[in-house]
């Protein structure tokens, strides 16, 4: 029997990395104060960025660029599984309809579910969320559809372009700041225009996080209907 | 040779780690080995979490009663965003890829798959 043998070592292996794992994770403590930069963050979030989201004050602020990579990765996701599933004629093949419940759900339940998802987004400096859990709750929205009809599509020359334009909103909001503060993704509303400074707490504060959220959650829910679109769809023969 | 104490949070990420390895090592399904590759990273994610967070501190939005000394590390929150959104990311290429080899080859076995080849 090799899968014994193979099972056996696969997990004599993994016991001695799992042992060796927990070595070095013994020597760091668990639930003890380990912040240096973390505490110069929490410090200084609300005067600095306006908002009482750390992480989000974070994820867009402070290290703004690793969020403009991490779009990059979605969107190259999203145009990389375009590129593989791609065919001359692709289509729905779904043959069974949602039962009537599931039908008249998903009529009464996207509008809400698109509704929650842009409340995530847009008060992304406020509360837990923000862009990209906004936006995965709008593709949600979609899913649902896609699910209970066999015949929906999403219209799709308006979404790429959505996608586009508002990846390129985000790029033009941080070379606004580049042109005003003199870096890339300089939070010009809050730092130059001191926009909302009494109102922190509130929705009309945050600086550019709002619209920066705002942008993301567009895109990823786009970004992410877009994949589950081309993942749904099959190849029609003839 | 004694075993180490450490947190259960440490343990419980370490394990799903291990367990999404064993079954990238293990299964012959690619469909297991990318549930295998998901698991390794949700552990991952649990241990970055995990490693931010300071016994009896809340989450870490600045509102009333919760000041700066009362919020966990924000870093490793933000890293996990970042690295969730990337997970999805991959995930969703490797199963366009799979969807392609199940379409050319007709089965899902690595080592079918290797021996039609060529």
């Amino acid at each position: 029997m090799v899968s014994v043998l193979k099972r056996g070592l696969a997990i004599i292996t993994l016991l001695i990395i799992g042992y060796w794992l927990a070595q070095g994770l013994a020597g760091v403590p668990f639930g003890q104060d380990k912040m240096l930069v973390g505490q110069y963050y929490l410090d200084h979030v609300k005067q600095q960025t306006g908002a009482v989201n750390a992480v989000t004050a974070i994820v867009v602020n402070y290290r703004g660029f690793d969020t403009l990579g991490e779009v990059t990765v979605l969107f190259i996701a999203s145009t990389g599984v375009a590129a593989l599933l791609w065919g001359k004629r692709r289509k729905r093949t779904a043959k069974t309809e949602g039962s009537i419940v599931l039908t008249t759900g998903t009529r009464l339940l996207a509008p809400f579910v698109m509704l929650f998802g842009a409340y995530i987004f847009i008060h992304g400096h406020l509360t837990p969320g923000g862009g990209f859990p906004g936006g995965a709750t709008i593709a949600t929205a979609f899913l649902l559809m896609y699910m209970a009809f066999t015949v929906y599509e999403i219209p799709h020359r308006a979404f790429e372009k959505t996608e586009g334009l508002v990846g390129m909103g985000y790029v033009i909001v941080g070379l606004i700041g580049l042109a005003i503060g003199g870096y890339f993704l300089f939070d010009w509303i809050w730092q130059t225009w001191g926009w909302g400074h009494n109102n922190i707490g509130r929705l009309f504060s945050g600086g550019f996080i709002p619209v920066i959220y705002t942008i993301i959650g567009i895109k990823v829910g786009t970004e992410l209907s877009g994949i589950i679109d081309n993942m749904l769809k099959e190849e029609v023969s003839e | 040779m004694s075993l180490p104490h450490i947190s259960a949070f440490y343990f419980a990420s370490i394990a799903l780690v291990l367990i999404g390895l064993y079954a990238v090592l293990v299964k012959k399904n690619i469909l297991k080995m990318l549930i295998g590759l998901s698991i390794m990273e949700t552990g991952v994610n649990l241990l970055l979490i995990s490693i931010g967070y300071i016994s009896g501190r809340s989450a870490p939005i600045l509102s009333e009663g919760i000041g700066p000394n009362q919020a966990v590390d924000p870093i490793p929150q933000a890293l996990v965003l970042t690295a969730i959104v990337i997970g999805v990311a991959t995930t969703a290429m490797a199963l366009s890829a799979v969807i392609v080899l199940y379409k050319r080859y007709g089965t899902l076995n690595v080592e079918e798959i290797r021996r039609l080849r060529g």
